[in-house]
């Protein structure tokens, strides 16, 4: 907690958590005004609209800012040495890795929930909106966060794998590339070419999973019927057999593992 | 408080295929100044990180304060261990009075004392300044009041005075006399013996990760065997020497007259009482830590 308290304080100083939010807030505002303007005769409300462009924007962001916060978190320490000192102290590695995640989680959350809250404000001040699309909201920016949480956890995995810091940020944005872009067009290529005979909808759906920015998109964007409308994805959520309970269950799983597995690397690590 | 603090036997550290430490034995007991000296790597440092439980030996046992420091549960001995590393490396978006409250509580100390040890170690006037805006000495000042945060009574100091002035230096010396008379062993590492002369009662010097010598500053001298030379000069006929009488039998000259003599310790007495009246500027060269420390790592002994 105290380690915590510190990355927090550690962020706040050197601007990230301003910048951060500044920079969400920005994308969020533009979208919402830009992305809500031509709905204005549809039947679907601005907060829904918004949403989807926020949700599409954050598999892009999110990933990237919480990737950046954490590859550097136990590589960097040591190779700067303030690691062999921190763990003179009487605290555990597994406190030091849960410390930096709370922390840095405090960070990426506070950057999420104002950014994307002044969004969301702002629309509501501009005009009328229905409660129900502002629950939509609401779970999206937890989810947000929750895939905030996952890259943090695959950052520190990353940061406690490699030798220097530079591997780690290379390695850091390899990742960022797989999930965010190369993994979604290989599934699409397989499924082109494979024309159904191997990849059944099961196969698909356990294929989504093992990415947390797809698991993160299907949660969204079919969580309700006004955004899955908008969203051209009508029934894809019911068809793909995934419930929202499932999809968090993976996210959640894609926090523990590489957490876990940062821990035990960063256990057996030299300083 | 006396008694053992560190425990090590049969210690080595490995590497891959090379030994940093090898065979190692080291009893450390409270109220002990230690001077630990070696090369760059001769396992200095990687000694510490195995007392510090950063490195786990790879074979042989380690014991700080009773406990196996690289055990989960050593954070109660870990209380009671203070840690100067080399280069000491901190926060430097933090201020100097943050970074301390930071390590107290980590050690759970009461951060209230925090600014008399800024005092104690003479940066309290920069104590809200950012870490990043200090020297290379107001850095290891700070360093060594997070390693004395909580009364250690064990206090390892990794190259503590090296970038420092000797001004800062003496008074790093004060502070460690100080903790030394609590109680608390000091082990303080360096590349030079001479650095440590007089501020340590006990000195183990490293080479090539083994223990070479382990001893006070005398005893390391009587093991070292270097015999204390006898130089002066005479002020006629240095010829003489070569084919003189008998008196100058051993003396070998230098340079235009001026001889030496090398004998045992015993024998300068009865060396110095045979002079002539007309030797001037009698010296008696005892060999300097520096000379010392060589002679252990050409490992002549």
């Amino acid at each position: 907690m105290i380690i915590a308290g510190k990355e927090l304080r550690d962020g706040m100083r050197n601007r990230w958590v301003l910048a951060t939010t500044a920079l969400l807030a920005a994308l969020a505002l533009t979208l919402a005004f830009l992305g809500a303007a031509p709905t204005g005769s549809v039947k679907v409300g601005a907060l829904a609209v918004t949403i989807v462009s926020l949700s599409s924007l954050t598999i892009f962001l999110v990933p990237l800012i919480a990737l950046l916060l954490s590859y550097d978190a136990i590589v960097g320490e040591v190779e700067r040495g303030t690691m062999a000192l921190l763990l003179a102290y009487p605290v555990a590695r597994w406190q030091v890795v849960l410390g930096k995640f709370a922390g840095h989680l405090g960070i990426l959350g506070f950057a999420t929930a104002v950014g994307y809250g002044v969004a969301g404000l702002a629309l509501q001040l501009a005009g009328a909106e229905d409660p129900g699309a502002w629950i939509a909201f609401v779970a999206m920016i937890a989810s947000s966060m929750l895939l905030g949480a996952v890259f943090i956890a695959i950052g520190y995995f990353v940061s406690a794998l490699v030798r220097d810091r530079g591997a780690a940020g290379g390695v850091a944005i390899g990742v960022w590339l797989f999930f965010v872009l190369l993994y979604d067009m290989a599934l699409l290529g397989v499924l082109v070419a494979d024309h159904g005979q191997t990849v059944t909808a099961d196969v698909l759906n356990a294929l989504l999973l093992l990415n947390p920015t797809d698991a993160y998109r299907l949660l969204n964007l079919t969580a309700s019927p006004d955004v899955s409308g908008f969203a051209g994805v009508v029934g894809l959520g019911a068809r793909a057999g995934l419930s929202p309970a499932v999809l968090v269950g993976a996210l959640a799983a894609w926090v523990v593992a590489p957490l876990a597995a940062a821990t035990a690397l960063f256990a057996r690590r030299q300083v | 408080m006396t008694g053992e603090t560190v425990v090590m036997r049969g210690v080595a550290r490995r590497y891959g295929r090379n030994e940093a430490v090898r065979d190692l034995d080291l009893t450390l007991s409270g109220g002990e100044c230690v001077g630990l000296v070696g090369h760059n790597g001769a396992g200095k440092t990687t000694l510490i990180k195995m007392m510090l439980g950063l490195a786990r030996p790879s074979s042989g046992s380690v014991l700080v304060l009773g406990e196996d420091p690289a055990a989960g549960a050593a954070a109660r001995a870990r209380r009671e261990l203070g840690y100067l590393p080399e280069n000491v490396a901190l926060h430097p978006s933090m201020t100097g009075a943050e970074t301390l409250a930071f390590y107290a509580r980590l050690k759970r100390q009461p951060v209230a004392r925090n600014a008399a040890l800024l005092e104690r170690v003479g940066i309290a006037a920069a104590a809200h300044r950012r870490v990043g805006a200090y020297s290379k000495g107001m850095r290891q000042r700070l360093g060594l009041a997070q390693a004395l945060l909580g009364e250690p009574r064990v206090l390892l100091l990794d190259e503590p005075t090296s970038g420092l002035d000797p001004a800062l230096r003496q008074s790093f010396y004060e502070i460690i006399r100080d903790l030394r008379r609590g109680g608390a062993m000091v082990l303080l590492s360096s590349h030079a013996l001479a650095e440590l002369e007089g501020q340590v009662d006990r000195v183990v010097v490293m080479n090539q990760g083994r223990k070479v010598a382990d001893g006070s500053i005398a005893d390391l001298r009587a093991l070292a065997a270097i015999q204390p030379r006898i130089r002066l000069r005479l002020p006629r006929a240095p010829r003489a020497v070569a084919n003189g009488p008998d008196a100058w039998a051993g003396w070998s000259s230098i340079s235009e007259g001026v001889l030496e003599l090398s004998c045992e310790e015993s024998e300068v007495a009865s060396a110095l009482r045979g002079l002539p009246g007309a030797a001037e500027d009698i010296e008696i060269i005892r060999p300097s830590l520096d000379e010392l420390y060589a002679a252990f790592q050409k490992g002549a002994p």
